[in-house]
């Protein structure tokens, strides 16, 4: 699956998206997981949030097929 | 329509922002004008770079506004965001709520501008003459 890679994130990471392998119908918390195991530079973050479908997501949050992810560093607009 | 939302790479003007809020219903008008500044703790600032998650951004605004209707007698309400990179000086928010008495104007401005920093996906890179940072990115 393609994670959209913003602000701090894009930098650690080298990239503007990443790709994780991640079963259709998987929950926001393993692709925490997975992608803190993949890429363990994002524990330079003081935090982060997914996003799917441009909302906040929970660790609950059900990831489809399709759906739209991102990676939200912390923000620092205004 | 009551609600106003932009997230632009041009230079944003005040003047129509203010024009577009004002009318004879509203008996308060209330401004922030959120301006790049030239040092942050004691470092010169030499621009800022700012990015966006530009549809979620946008969703959030919108969440900002309808809340802000939902909880205080405002008529207008108006937020614009400019991205890209500025220079001490500029401008990169603009908030206007118009209402028909100033408390609420007051209240309701203070409010998008707080919930603002706190929610859309907006990050500023901070560039001063010997470094940079992304702003709150890192512990």
């Amino acid at each position: 699956m393609n994670i959209l890679a913003f602000g701090a994130v894009k930098e650690i990471l080298g990239d503007t998206s990443i790709t994780v392998s991640l079963d259709n119908n998987e929950r926001v918390g393993i692709l925490i997981t997975r992608l803190e195991t993949q890429f363990p530079q994002l524990k330079q973050l003081s935090s982060f949030m997914i996003a799917v479908n441009g909302e906040y997501a929970n660790a609950d949050t059900i990831i489809k097929q399709g759906d739209e992810v991102a990676i939200i560093p912390p923000v620092s607009g205004g | 329509m009551n609600i106003d939302l932009k997230i632009s790479a041009e230079a944003l003007a005040v003047q129509p922002c203010i024009d577009w809020a004002m009318s004879a219903e509203s008996g308060g008008v209330d401004v922030f004008i959120g301006t790049v500044r030239n040092s942050t703790k004691g470092r010169k600032v030499v621009r800022l770079e700012f990015e966006t998650y530009e549809s979620m951004a946008l969703n959030e605004m919108r969440k900002i506004a309808d809340d802000i209707l939902m909880k205080w007698p405002v008529n207008k309400i108006l937020i614009h965001h400019r991205i890209g990179v500025l220079v001490p000086g500029d401008i990169p928010v603009i908030i206007v709520v118009a209402a028909a008495h100033r408390a609420a104007a007051f209240e309701a401005c203070r409010y998008a501008i707080d919930t603002f920093k706190q929610t859309v996906p907006i990050w500023k890179k901070e560039v001063f003459e010997d470094g940079e940072h992304w702003v709150a990115a890192h512990p």
